[in-house]
């Protein structure tokens, strides 16, 4: 099966309106699969569900970004008016003073908004990848996060329920990948994007690198090519 | 008027609380000026939500690199002993226990030690953040904060009014102008800000504190 894809639009041709998208990254421009996010702007698919750590940060702050560029997040298709839902824990700017445009969206009431801890929401999507559809947790118990949540005591510790995430598509940036798909990151590049490849109909991975089988150590392989579905480089 | 400490004089207080080996969160605003402060002959291991252990110092400008962040955004050098892992190792190391001590900021802290720090309600809209995972998963939990608000209401209450991040976590609240104890029985007064006075501290405090046998002016 061939994986590497031509282009970045021909990449996300068949992400469809109403779609639920991961979008890999921290918050910066590291481990953001910039080229998949623009060709999905360009391909214009609405209604998306977006699964990502923030809803912009990046491109209104340039956090995490290196100086002197702009930055593309998911803030672009949410400026864009692309995404009717986003379910994050860092989803609003810092700075009261400066909102981002998913702020401005959801005060409108234009936008649903699903805020998750970050340990829950990654271990959300860790399950949906290994066939666990729901576990216990202590994170966000006697909070606001946990009203309407099924909840149980183990050792004397109150826990709620957390169900498993999955998606259509997740968008993920690597640093070089084989043709088989087997995936390296670097450095602090592989954040949800490791771990949002497992839980996805279909990951497509932006890569700096593609590589001839073989070139990449066994040892070194931070994802495993059967969890790789699309690659494309430029 | 009384003097109150700066926060680089906070987070040195607070450094004096990790211990050698100790693997450390550190958040946002003075917990991040924590580090450094750590006092001579001690090794502290610094953990990020971005998927990094054991990071040292900010990188030096020219040589960022925007694969290489702490959680505040902040460019790292690359250092020897560094380890990289993805989100749900970086959460799971959270979660499971494995973090010695997380130093927060805080909006509110109540006398039973419930911590609140992600939501102004006044904004309707906040950002959690991993900390709700570092209150409920960390060993010891301590607060580096300002006593007061900017508009002068205590920090210090009997009950969270802003939504809470976790229940009863904080053990540890470093101050501008004190250091307090969550105990069982209650808040207990431990350090002064030079020239404060308990009664000083009390006023700008809504629950009653308990004052310790051995209360001390804060030493650095």
């Amino acid at each position: 099966m061939e994986k590497l894809y031509a282009s970045f639009d021909e990449a996300v041709s068949d992400i469809f309106d109403g779609a639920v998208v991961m979008v890999s990254g921290f918050g910066g421009t590291g481990g953001t699969a910039q080229k998949l996010l623009l060709a999905l702007r360009n391909h214009g698919a609405k209604d998306l569900t977006i699964v990502s750590n923030t809803a912009g940060l990046a491109s209104l702050l340039g956090f995490g970004t290196l100086p002197g560029h702009t930055a593309i997040d998911v803030g672009t298709l949410i400026d864009n008016d692309q995404v009717i839902k986003v379910i994050a824990s860092y989803p609003v700017s810092p700075s009261p003073s400066k909102i981002n445009s998913f702020e401005s969206y959801f005060r409108k009431g234009k936008m649903e908004l699903e805020l998750v801890p970050q340990g829950t929401l990654v271990e959300r999507i860790r399950a949906g990848g290994a066939g666990i559809p729901a576990f216990f947790t202590p994170t966000g118990v006697g909070t606001q996060l946990s009203e309407g949540k099924e909840t149980r005591e183990f050792d004397g510790k109150q826990h709620i329920l957390e169900h498993a995430l999955k998606s259509d598509f997740a968008l993920v940036k690597g640093y070089k990948a084989d043709t088989l798909g087997n995936l390296t990151y670097k450095g602090t590049s592989q954040n949800f994007g490791a771990v949002m490849v497992r839980s996805t109909g279909i990951s497509i991975v932006e890569v700096d690198q593609v590589v001839n089988i073989g070139e990449i150590d066994p040892h070194l392989v931070h994802t495993p090519a059967l969890f790789v579905d699309r690659i494309v480089t430029l | 008027m009384l003097g109150r400490l700066p926060r680089e004089v906070i987070a040195m207080r607070v450094a004096r609380e990790l211990k050698d080996g100790d693997v450390v969160n550190l958040g946002l605003g003075i917990p991040s000026l924590c580090s450094q402060y750590v006092p001579e002959g001690r090794t502290v291991f610094y953990h990020s939500e971005s998927g990094v252990l054991n990071y040292g110092p900010m990188a030096e400008e020219g040589e960022e690199d925007d694969d290489l962040i702490n959680a505040s955004g902040q460019f790292l050098q690359p250092i020897a002993g560094m380890s990289f892992f993805h989100s749900a190792d970086a959460f799971a190391m959270i979660r499971g226990g494995h973090i010695d001590v997380t130093v927060l900021g805080a909006l509110q802290v109540s006398e039973r030690g419930d911590l609140s720090n992600w939501m102004l309600p006044s904004r309707g809209i906040g950002n959690v953040g991993g900390a709700m995972d570092l209150a409920a998963g960390a060993k010891r939990v301590i607060v580096a904060m300002e006593h007061i608000g900017r508009n002068g209401d205590p920090k210090i209450v009997s009950e969270c009014t802003f939504p809470l991040t976790g229940p009863r976590c904080v053990s540890l609240i470093v101050t501008d102008i004190a250091v307090i104890s969550v105990e069982k029985e209650g808040l207990v007064l431990r350090e002064t800000a030079p020239g404060w006075e308990p009664r000083d501290i009390q006023n700008e405090t809504e629950p009653q504190l308990i004052l310790a046998d051995d209360i001390k002016e804060i030493a650095l």
